[in-house]
């Protein structure tokens, strides 16, 4: 810790930084309550007021971030880790993943994606990955400047990529890699492999101690998944009041404000996010307000978010009266919620860990989407085919197949890319979609 | 003028064909003009209803129009747009009179529908963003070879050798096609295996849904009938081509405009 960095610190994001992305929030705050009057008819309601303090707590985080050297240490984690061990250390966390989809959203992350393609990774590599590797080889901020690590920390429980991309960042940034490795689950979770998780998770710890400079405090940790229990029961919260009719929030919505959940988990300002987020979507239900005003067919959306593409497909949908009332994948930072134990802090992160969506099989993951599509009360599913994340998309044709045959429930592949908009065809994607919601209508 | 009045009409504007289909009240074609497709959709549309106008008398008032089709949204005069999914399905059922497996091979996609015993559209596939499995396969390879369209289908069926075409993609195929020309290969046993190449992709998507028989097939590649048998014979089912194959999608837009029974379904 130096003393010019810490005067930065407190100058360029504690005094200065803070207050900016507090005025703006206020700005938008304004701005969406004068959408609100002035919009009445939209196809698709105004963005939640919550959104603007999503954004400030995001905002806030990557200014942080940019005056972290020297100050702070950072971490670079994949969105899977069990990385409340490093908040008890006091980490600043990167999560390159985030950062990836906010170029694809602000539509810089092709850009990204062809810097890493001309030091030779491959176009068939995940477009997360390439916009990651694209940022650090390249050293341009296409959207934000992100600190260079202290340690990455890497776990394979998201797919396999990232233990090959987080090796190119270790030998890129010369700095100590973490890596747990979660078997995969065929089935129920077995003590031995609960156990073998949790004994990489302690040893992580005195690697991370050493970089971090501190001892890691046990009652500070539980402090830390308590909150991230928390937020993560009342993200479950706010993704369930969908079931009701009209859904008050769509998936957009989801899709939108699942920053702080995936990035600032164990913050209690997090906590207070979704109690705020939570109130204003009971105040829709409330007042019978949908994200879709005229309601008229629900869907369920399967994998990642088309970054580039949300307030299109958004829009598209919303004209014909069609809402995507819920994911499996913002659903995966939700679900698992009841495993967090405060007083098992590192038992329960194995447990946890070992059981998103993407590390379980192939049929688990069927069942979770039927267990949706009836608590949900959906029309249709529709299953991004995505380029770039295969153990997502694998499997989905049986699984489309099953839905539209089993359960009798019309379902639909799209074929994109969550972040490389080179890989989407707007024309056939938009032809085909609208001939899904005419299959979905002659069904009412 | 003479004929059935005309009580609504359907627009087809394609990728390569532009379709107008007046149908009367009763659901019967009344009248129908095809030409190939201008980049002017919007004019050229317009020119064909006013022409088929011309010859044919309107039943009453203003006459109902729906377009499909790529360009459907530039069809001005057209109340609603239905894709071409629907719009097949109901055109086929209508020509057929019954469900089954429809496959449409058009210029720029093709695709697979499931259509229900009472006419409702029960799933679908289309092909993937690429033009293999599509008419503009043949067209495009038939140019290299210098062929006329017509007479693709006679000159395959006649081939007495299947020259084996390994790339599916149409860039590729023609590349093969000059190394194969080189070689001093006939041009008909090119050919014939050209449309093996076609179809084996088309089989392939018609298998991601299942094969419940009765087979269809319509789009202006069902013409070619080298296309046809060469389904039949992969397939192992006899394959059902309606008079008009071309224009199901304009009928089905047609009697879509015509409303009930069925507002999008049959």
């Amino acid at each position: 810790m130096t003393l010019p960095a810490q005067i930065t610190y407190a100058m360029g994001y504690g005094l200065v930084g803070r207050a900016a992305l507090w005025r703006q929030r206020r700005k938008e705050e304004r701005a969406i309550r004068a959408r609100w009057e002035r919009e009445q008819d939209g196809a698709v309601a105004p963005p939640l007021l919550a959104s603007a303090r999503m954004k400030e707590l995001m905002s806030r985080h990557y200014l942080q971030a940019r005056y972290a050297p020297g100050v702070r240490k950072v971490a670079w984690v994949t969105s899977g880790a069990p990385v409340e061990v490093l908040q008890a250390l006091d980490f600043l966390l990167i999560y390159p993943e985030n950062h990836a989809a906010l170029c694809g959203a602000r539509r810089k992350a092709v850009d990204m994606c062809v810097e890493a393609e001309h030091a030779g990774y491959s176009r068939d590599l995940c477009s997360y990955a390439r916009t990651d590797i694209g940022t650090a080889l390249s050293g341009k901020a296409p959207v934000t400047r992100i600190p260079k690590p202290d340690l990455l920390f890497c776990c394979t429980n998201i797919c396999q990529t990232v233990l090959y991309w987080y090796r190119v960042l270790a030998h890129h940034f010369e700095v100590p890699l973490v890596l747990i490795d979660t078997p995969f689950l065929f089935e129920a979770a077995q003590p031995h492999q609960v156990e073998y998780v949790k004994q990489q998770i302690e040893a992580a710890i005195p690697v991370a101690e050493r970089v971090a400079g501190r001892q890691l405090s046990f009652p500070r940790l539980r402090q830390i998944v308590a909150s991230s229990r928390q937020a993560s029961e009342l993200w479950l919260a706010v993704l369930n009041r969908a079931q009701h009719r009209p859904a008050p929030i769509s998936a957009f919505d989801g899709f939108i404000n699942m920053g702080p959940i995936v990035d600032l988990r164990g913050e209690p300002e997090t906590v207070r996010f979704y109690e705020t987020l939570l109130a204003e979507v009971d105040q829709r239900i409330a007042a019978g307000i949908g994200a879709v005003r005229n309601e008229r067919l629900r869907v369920l959306w399967d994998n990642l978010p088309i970054w580039y593409r949300i307030g299109w497909l958004s829009g598209l949908l919303a004209k014909r009266g069609v809402s995507i009332v819920a994911s499996d994948y913002t659903y995966a930072w939700g679900e698992l919620a009841p495993m967090m134990d405060p007083e098992r802090p590192i038992e329960s992160a194995a447990q946890v860990y070992l059981h998103p969506i993407l590390n379980r099989s192939t049929g688990e993951k069927l069942r979770s989407m039927r267990r949706m599509v009836q608590d949900f009360h959906c029309d249709g599913v529709i299953l991004h085919s995505d380029r770039s994340c295969k153990p997502y998309s694998l499997g989905q044709i049986a699984q489309r197949d099953r839905l539209a045959n089993d359960v009798g429930v019309p379902s639909f592949l799209l074929e994109a890319d969550h972040s490389d908009s080179r890989a989407f065809s707007e024309e056939q994607a938009g032809n085909r979609l609208e001939a899904f919601v005419e299959l979905m209508e002659m069904r009412q | 003028m003479s004929g059935p009045h005309v009580a609504a009409i359907g627009v087809d504007a394609g990728s390569t064909t532009c379709k107008v289909v007046a149908v009367t009240a009763e659901g019967g074609v009344a009248g129908w003009r095809l030409e190939r497709g201008l980049p002017r959709v919007e004019e050229q549309t317009a020119m064909l209803l006013d022409d088929l106008l011309r010859d044919h008398p309107v039943a009453a008032g203003r006459v109902p129009i729906v377009a499909t089709g790529y360009g459907r949204r530039l069809v001005r005069r057209a109340e609603r747009a239905v894709t071409e999914i629907t719009c097949h399905a109901r055109g086929v059922f209508h020509a057929t009179g019954h469900g089954g497996t429809l496959l449409d091979v058009g210029g720029q996609d093709s695709k697979v529908i499931q259509i229900a015993p009472d006419g409702r559209v029960v799933d679908f596939a289309m092909n993937d963003k690429c033009a293999a499995g599509t008419g503009r396969f043949l067209e495009h390879t038939a140019a290299r070879l210098d062929v006329p369209l017509e007479e693709l289908g006679p000159r395959s069926c006649a081939a007495r050798r299947e020259q084996a075409i390994s790339s599916t993609c149409t860039v590729f195929a023609e590349s093969e096609i000059i190394s194969l020309l080189a070689h001093g290969v006939p041009v008909d046993g090119i050919l014939r295996g050209l449309h093996r190449s076609l179809v084996s992709r088309l089989v392939a998507m018609v298998r991601t849904l299942g094969v419940r028989p009765p087979v269809m097939l319509s789009g202006g590649v069902a013409q070619n009938s080298a296309v046809r048998a060469m389904l039949a014979e992969d397939l192992g089912v006899r394959v059902e081509v309606p008079a008009h194959p071309q224009l199901m999608g304009a009928l089905g837009a047609a009697l879509l405009a015509l409303g009930p029974p069925g507002d999008g379904a049959a």
